[in-house]
């Protein structure tokens, strides 16, 4: 979908892009960055609206630098910022989006109907936008971008400014994007929690420089820690305590920190699930000690802590 | 579709099971696109596509634009007259007024609130490009001009015609009405186009070209009229370059035989007229050129 070779970008007094390589396949892939770590120029690049200084990048097959117009027929963008005139409704302005990007009169309705409809606006559909909450627009700004059909949509934190509600919602819009529509989705936003349960595939920049690309399930997979409370019993009036005993006689790695804030954190032990024999090794060791097993569950670590722990290589390798 | 609607309204789930689907019809590019941006604003300058209260003020305009003619036609008709009351090419210069109002209230209307609101980088994310935005408001602002200068021409011509007067000379003069009002509108188009983009506000927009259009002519007017009493001639046909109003006044009394406005009733011969003419050119391209500029840093 997205291949960048050595990409930069600089400008008088700052690199926005930094020999950046990517390669993006089909999916959802987002790309995260605190702000000014250069997603929005990128975007920019691959609508061939902005030349890169140095490097190579392509869309669809096709160089940003020559086939612009090409791909920007084929491509959607939703801005970051507002870009709904409050004095038209959604479908007007959908239907004349749609034409601006090539359909003819009748498509555009009829696609302009079908994407509304898609993305969850009724009746409102033919009031003026100025009365929309934040919610509305930011799915008109969707529609606007999907009204055309395209194979990929770049997205620019689309999850500005919505409520929790909201931000579920829309990044359940955005998944059902690739996986019912499919087309293929480039998502960019500064919070990599909401990323993890929306993205196939994460691409981490910082300064302008590639700081990790791989696949969601990679993040989360190899490093599955296991939660399990038990309960106490007469033998054993610390029966947590007595557990992570025998459990780190046995072998099994326990984490130290317990998951703050939670109910019932400190009775809960997380440690690292080596694969199916942990599973096995706990329940035997409860059963040993005779205690309850209230729960054994698998948690996912957070991509955020991935991060961390990647942040932390890094300083310490400079 | 209409009926998967209403039956999947209330329940929200069941709506997203009607399924996507693709589009896999004609996509016609860039040349289409610039083509409906222009018709939606030519359309969008007389109110069409847009809300009852924005079509107001412009057919209000075009009204007030078209009247007179219709008194003068229905007067030569009924009396019988051997020539019409007004020449065609004064028939814009006696209605400037009109004229400068309803670009002052058009011009923002079409590019201040793309900018404002701003949609201009959802144009230029799609197959159209700067040339083709700039362009389609300018062409669809010229164009919505000539339709408002010519439209009252037509009535006079159509008028001679029933009274009978020669056709032939209506014709020769009627066209000669019809290339001055085109200079006109591709002149006033750029200017009001260029004030009206240099601000998202949509007020100081109208404010701008208001006071560009009745400050230049009133200040130039003022000035000719204070060389003339001065007799200080040979100044008026060199002032009335630096108003839109007097340029054209100018043009059509070098090229196309038109009585001028001037105060000493002279006005510009050919050589001047040259001159003339090459500033309104120079203005058109200019106004162009600042567009082009403006919509470059406005971009994505």
């Amino acid at each position: 979908m997205i291949a960048t070779e050595s990409l930069s970008k600089r400008f008088p007094r700052v690199t926005a892009l930094d020999r950046l390589s990517l390669d993006i396949g089909p999916g959802v892939t987002g790309l995260v960055g605190a702000n000014g770590a250069g997603k929005s120029t990128m975007i920019k690049i691959l609508l061939g609206l902005s030349p890169a200084t140095e490097g190579h990048a392509e869309v669809l097959g096709l160089d940003v630098r020559t086939a612009g117009a090409q791909i920007r027929e084929r491509v959607g963008y939703m801005p970051e910022h507002d870009c709904l005139p409050p004095d038209v409704s959604a479908t007007e302005f959908v239907v004349h989006m749609a034409r601006m990007s090539g359909l003819p009169a009748t498509a555009a309705r009829e696609r302009t109907a079908d994407t509304l409809r898609h993305v969850g606006l009724y009746e409102e559909r033919y009031r003026p936008m100025g009365g929309y909450s934040t919610g509305m627009k930011q799915r008109v700004k969707l529609a606007q971008a999907l009204v055309h059909d395209p194979k990929l949509v770049l997205l620019d934190e689309p999850t500005n400014g919505l409520d929790p509600v909201g931000r579920d919602e829309m990044l359940g819009l955005i998944r059902r994007v690739w996986t019912d529509f499919g087309i293929s989705v480039l998502v960019t936003s500064h919070l990599l929690g909401e990323l993890e349960r929306t993205c196939d595939h994460v691409v981490v920049i910082d300064g302008g420089r590639l700081l990790r690309s791989s696949s969601t399930s990679d993040f989360t997979r190899i490093t599955a820690t296991l939660a399990v409370e038990v309960t106490d019993s007469d033998d054993h009036p610390d029966g947590t305590a007595a557990l992570r005993e025998a459990l780190a006689s046995a072998g099994v790695t326990i984490h130290a920190g317990v998951e703050d804030g939670l109910p019932g954190a400190g009775h809960i032990l997380l440690m690292e699930a080596a694969g199916e024999e942990t599973y096995d090794l706990v329940r035997d060791t409860v059963a040993g000690l005779g205690l309850g097993l209230v729960r054994m569950e698998q948690r996912r670590h957070h991509i955020a802590e991935v991060f961390k722990a990647t942040d932390h290589e890094e300083v310490q390798a400079r | 579709m209409s009926t998967d609607t209403s039956k999947a309204a209330p329940d929200t789930t069941r709506i997203h099971n009607i399924g996507y689907r693709s589009y896999d019809g004609p996509r016609l590019g860039r040349a289409y696109a610039r083509r409906s941006l222009f018709s939606q604003s030519l359309r969008g300058a007389y109110g069409l596509g847009r809300s009852a209260k924005s079509k107001v003020l412009p057919m209000l305009l075009f009204a007030v634009m078209c009247v007179p003619a219709l008194i003068i036609v229905a007067v030569a008709v009924v009396t019988k007259q051997s020539k019409l009351s007004i020449e065609y090419t004064q028939y814009a210069l006696f209605l400037q007024v009109v004229i400068s109002i309803y670009l002052a209230s058009q011009a923002p209307q079409s590019v201040s609130r793309d900018l404002r609101f701003r949609t201009v980088p959802l144009y230029f994310s799609r197959p159209i490009e700067r040339v083709d935005y700039v362009l389609a408001k300018f062409g669809a602002m010229a164009s919505a001009l000539f339709v408002l200068t010519a439209s009252p021409l037509l009535i006079l011509w159509i008028g001679s015609m029933l009274a009978k007067m020669d056709f032939v000379e209506q014709s020769k003069m009627f066209g000669q009405g019809l290339v001055s009002v085109a200079l006109l509108s591709l002149l006033f188009g750029g200017i009001g186009l260029v004030m009206a983009a240099l601000t998202p506000r949509r007020g100081f927009g109208v404010a701008a070209v208001i006071a560009v259009f009745t400050i230049s002519y009133g200040a130039v007017s003022t000035l000719m009229g204070i060389a003339y009493a001065t007799e200080n001639e040979g100044a008026i046909q060199w002032l009335g370059l630096f108003s839109p109003m007097t340029l054209i006044d100018g043009v059509q009394t070098a090229f196309l035989g038109a009585p001028t406005g001037f105060p000493d009733g002279g006005g510009p011969g050919a050589g001047v007229g040259v001159v003339y003419l090459l500033v309104v050119l120079a203005l058109v391209a200019g106004s162009y050129g600042i567009l082009m500029r403006r919509y470059r840093k406005v971009g994505l």
